[in-house]
């Protein structure tokens, strides 16, 4: 029997299709895992084990009575909890919607169950994936499996360790400002964000409408290639969705990278940008030495205007997401703090609702909507963005994909970086420039720090570049160094959650 | 629009009236879900978690809507373009967002006109597209939203599609106001778009009021009405708008800029809230959905599949019966123009046609056809029938149909020989000698009231048969013999 931190999805849903294992079994495997580990990291809201057997009970039944339950067959998966799941709570981990049951799924929850997987809970997030380290969670501070000292990156955070401690061999997250990356890099995963517009936002509670998508985060580059394609493809119900189906990436992903131009962003890889760890700019070096033996060139290129994707994205966020969280006001849904009428008690329902960074980014953005001032922030914003497409746009006329670091630093101790917002926030640096364009984007581990702690690589493309993106991560996963802390493709190294006993 | 004189209600002040109207989309769906789009029902049963703007929903927008909102940007004559959906945040309970998806700096129509009874035209300066909100219902307190007990608040309403038609400040009167949202309504309820139901708040108005001194180039100041629920109403909340701001600025006061709320019951507006107090709207691009930009092949498509509109409808027919476009206003509004033009092709005289469609045609035409139409003005033009005679066969081919010449003689109206005629009216004067004394007295005044009475006596003897005009040349006769 194969422990739940050593197998992939792929293998799982075959195994399972065949009937060598049963969806039963695999579940407990993983629950057992849970059960073992989940007190200590909090990567859950919710562990739904009652509902996750009777899904399994039933792909066994479909498996016994001849039929395919799909791709995903039986595959335990993980949902960050602002993903709607219909009669099952779904909080953002605020205490604003707290009790709050969807009356319907999220569009990729529809198809990750269509496809076969069983969910199995809903996980721990910064509230309204406002941060970058899971502490803004009203629901208590995940631990990064790797190191329970420290954070697991954010705001996806619950995601990213629910994969790396074996919870979950897969998991949903949502990326806005590197919400997926970042995370996926801190705990040695693979996350990726998609091209905006390539998987549906229907059911994904709002932070910011222009940069959330949702992704994969998986122990292999395979994984994440074969969850993409399940959530991927149009859906009427998104305006914003790109109606086209779904890339074909599983059987383009061991076309490797030769004659791959590729570009080094020099604003964002140490040499331009203060904070980019000594360590983690070695393993990027590291990485493009991997991807030259494997044929591709890589020069290091300018892409001028990232370097104001942190302002513009602080602007464009909070706005978007002043605007989406009016909604919270004690009068439909979740909390209700009553008052003598309604605008006392819906004030006083958002004061005891949100927590303090929702409500500094509420303040940020409706200052920046506000009359006399929406040109200069708004509006100013918006032709950063402008100039970051631009900047790309050029930059890919000459390389077929960019690469960076996707995190400044290995993952911080927790508490770190909670009292200075500004801190907190060039964590993602390296990540918002992708959300700005919309452009796809990804973290593949790449060996370990100064600290033992992972460090991820980002592979950026140009819209709906995924095919490309992912043949390089695979060359990056098989070359990945020993002391790899997740596991990797090539099931090297040691098991994700043992290597600091 | 107009320098009449007479469109004062102070005199020496002119009234500026720019109104804002809201109008339901007649679609089957909301503006951006698929839930019923539907008047009435149980409270919060037309809703989905896009309309009850459910965390994680989202916009969808309704192509019919975007068809319908075509539409009446083609009728009032607006350049349809490319257009982009805001959100205008504000909190309020029936608010499902607490903010509203509306189009702010690129409407989907711009820059129209539209005419008229008169002729006259009025400027559009823009319709477009956005959602209506919920009902609240304020329990306890006389239903004021400060003093209730607690309140209750229906979705069913909440994304309902409506365009928003802002016309320009050209109107000077109570009366050009109300003529202007007849007109409305009327091109919205003939193209399809709305039925234009006040009275169900499927149209609402808003009224804005400035004055000035007569003459003055220079706007004054304006006050925004809401809560205008009649025609009734809108052209009393403009009065009592225009005559409070000249008692402003003539006890040396200035008129604030407000928004008021019409009550119809004491008959006055009272302050919501000024400028000052005004909502910051935080306008900003709906991210959630796409730009609308519809090709030139799909205007073009709906503009052929419009219908003949009011104005061109009252053109025809003026042009048809030789009168000015007012007066064959009316018979367009009642849907009568067709058969007006039909019979007066077919050689009916038009004044006779128009008279009989306003005062006789008030509960619908029926089975009248265009044919029997022209052919009963014929025999009453010719004589063989009194208008009051006509007036009863008209009634018959309303409710039955048929041929008017079978009708009046089953109703035994056949025109009396002149014979018969002037032995009735001579029996008639032999037995009222002082009335005939009077009529023949040469005071006009005591000759025409002679006249009624004894036109009126013979209908009397004649069982309504006798033709009035033949009794007075009667009349006329033996007076001057």
């Amino acid at each position: 029997m194969s422990t739940p931190e050593r197998t992939t999805a792929r293998l799982l849903a075959s195994e399972i299709r065949s009937g060598a294992r049963s969806a039963r079994t695999v579940l407990e495997e993983h629950l057992v895992a849970i059960e073992a580990r989940e007190g200590e990291i909090n990567a859950f809201n919710l562990v739904l084990a009652d509902e996750a057997r009777v899904a399994a009970d039933v792909i066994d039944a479909r498996v016994a009575a001849g039929e395919d339950p799909g791709p995903l067959a039986g595959v335990p998966v993980a949902l960050k909890d602002n993903m709607c799941t219909r009669g099952i709570p779904t909080t953002c981990s605020s205490r604003i919607l707290e009790g709050w049951r969807p009356p319907y799924d999220a569009t990729v929850v529809e198809r990750l169950v269509a496809a076969g997987a069983v969910v199995v809970g809903k996980t721990n997030l910064d509230e309204f994936a406002m941060g970058s380290s899971t502490e803004n969670s009203a629901f208590g501070v995940t631990r990064n499996p790797l190191d329970p000292a420290k954070v697991p990156g954010g705001s996806s955070g619950g995601s990213a360790a629910a994969v790396a401690a074996g919870f979950t061999p897969l998991a949903l997250g949502s990326d806005t400002g590197g919400s997926i990356r970042q995370p996926a890099a801190l705990c040695g995963v693979v996350g990726v964000k998609p091209t905006y517009g390539t998987v549906s936002r229907y059911g994904l509670v709002a932070y910011a409408s222009s940069l959330d998508q949702i992704g994969p985060f998986s122990r292999t580059v395979a994984d994440s290639a074969l969850m993409l394609e399940v959530i991927g493809g149009h859906d009427r119900r998104d305006s914003t969705s790109i109606p086209k189906p779904a890339p074909d990436l599983s059987s383009v992903l061991d076309y490797g990278v030769e004659g791959l131009r590729i570009g080094i962003i020099e604003e964002l890889s140490g040499d331009g940008l203060e904070g980019i760890a000594g360590d983690v700019q070695a393993r990027l070096h590291e990485a493009v030495a991997v991807l030259e033996a494997a044929g591709a060139t890589v020069v290091s290129t300018s892409v001028p205007s990232v370097v104001y994707g942190l302002s513009a994205y602080y602007v464009v966020a909070p706005a978007e997401a002043s605007s989406n969280l009016a909604r919270y006001d004690g009068v439909r849904f979740g909390l209700r703090v009553d008052a003598p009428n309604a605008g006392d008690m819906n004030t006083a329902t958002r004061t005891a609702g949100f927590g303090d960074e929702v409500k500094r980014r509420i303040m940020l953005g409706t200052y920046a909507l506000s009359a006399g001032y929406y040109d200069a922030y708004y509006g100013k914003s918006q032709k950063v963005r402008t100039l970051i497409l631009e900047d790309f746009a050029r930059a890919y006329g000459e390389f077929d994909l960019l690469l960076s670091p996707t995190a400044p630093t290995t993952a911080f101790p927790i508490g770190e970086k909670t009292a200075d917002p500004m801190t907190m926030y060039l964590n993602d640096v390296c990540t918002i420039p992708s959300n700005l364009a919309g452009h796809p984007s990804m973290s593949v581990p790449f060996g370990v720090g100064d600290d033992g702690m992972p460090v991820g690589v980002q592979v950026l493309a140009p819209a709906s570049g995924e095919p490309t993106m992912l043949r390089a991560a695979k060359v990056l996963e098989a070359a990945a160094p020993d002391g790899h802390p997740a596991v990797g493709g090539t099931m090297v190294g040691s098991p994700a959650g043992v290597r600091n006993e | 629009m107009s320098d009449d004189a007479t469109t004062e209600i102070v005199p020496g002040w002119e009234t500026v009236i720019g109104l804002e109207v809201h109008a339901e989309l007649a679609t089957a769906t909301k503006l951006f879900s698929d839930a019923p789009n539907r008047f009435g029902g149980e409270p919060n049963t037309n809703v989905d978690p896009v309309s009850l703007g459910l965390p994680g929903s989202l916009p969808v927008l309704n192509e019919q809507a975007v068809e319908l909102a075509i539409r009446v940007g083609l009728s009032l004559h607006c350049r349809v373009q490319r257009s982009v959906f805001a959100r205008k945040n504000y909190f309020y309970p029936d608010m499902p967002k607490d903010f509203q998806i509306s189009q702010y700096d690129l409407p989907i129509n711009e820059e129209g006109w539209m005419e008229l009874a008169d002729g006259r035209r009025v400027g559009i300066e823009r319709a477009h597209l956005e959602e209506d909100t919920g009902k609240s219902t304020h329990v306890g307190g006389g239903g004021r939203i400060h003093e209730a007990g607690h309140s209750l608040v229906d979705y069913n309403r909440a994304g309902v599609p409506l365009i928003e038609i802002v016309g320009a400040p050209d109107l000077r009167c109570a009366e050009d106001a109300r003529a202007y949202v007849s007109e409305l309504r009327s091109i919205l309820v003939a193209i399809g778009a709305s039925d234009g139901k006040m009275e169900e708040g499927s149209m609402r108005v808003d009224c804005n009021v400035s004055v000035r001194p007569v003459g003055d180039a220079e706007l004054g100041t304006r006050c925004e009405i809401k809560n205008i629920n009649s025609l009734r109403s809108l052209g009393r909340a403009i009065v009592y708008e225009s005559r409070r701001q000249v008692d402003l600025i003539t006890a040396g006061e200035r008129v604030e800029q407000q928004t008021r709320h019409w009550n119809e019951d004491e008959g006055r507006t009272h302050k919501l809230r000024s400028k000052e107090e005004a909502y910051d709207y935080r306008y900003f691009p709906e991210p959630d959905l796409v730009p609308v930009d519809p090709s030139e092949e799909w205007i073009e498509s709906v503009r052929a599949a419009l219908p003949v509109l009011p104005r061109e409808r009252r053109h025809r027919l003026a042009e048809a019966a030789g009168v000015d476009t007012a007066t064959a206003s009316l018979t367009v509004e009642r849907g009568m123009d067709d058969l007006a033009v039909d019979a007066i092709g077919a050689g009916a005289d038009p004044t006779r046609v128009l008279v009989h469609v306003e005062n006789n045609l008030a509960d619908g035409a029926g089975a009248l056809t265009a044919a029997s139409f022209a052919a009963l003005v014929a025999m009453e033009v010719g004589g063989d029938l009194t208008a009051t005679q006509a007036k009863t066969v008209l009634a018959t081919l309303v409710t039955d149909g048929g041929n008017p010449a079978a009708v009046a003689a089953d109703l035994g109206f056949e025109a009396m020989e002149d014979g018969a005629l002037e032995s009735v009216v001579d029996d008639l004067i032999a037995a009222h000698p002082e009335d005939w004394a009077a009529f023949t007295s040469g005071d006009d005044k005591e000759r025409k009231k002679k006249s009624g009475f004894f036109v009126g006596m013979v209908m009397k003897a004649t069982s309504g048969q006798a033709d009035g005009r033949a009794v007075n040349e009667i009349l006329a006769r033996r007076a001057g013999a």
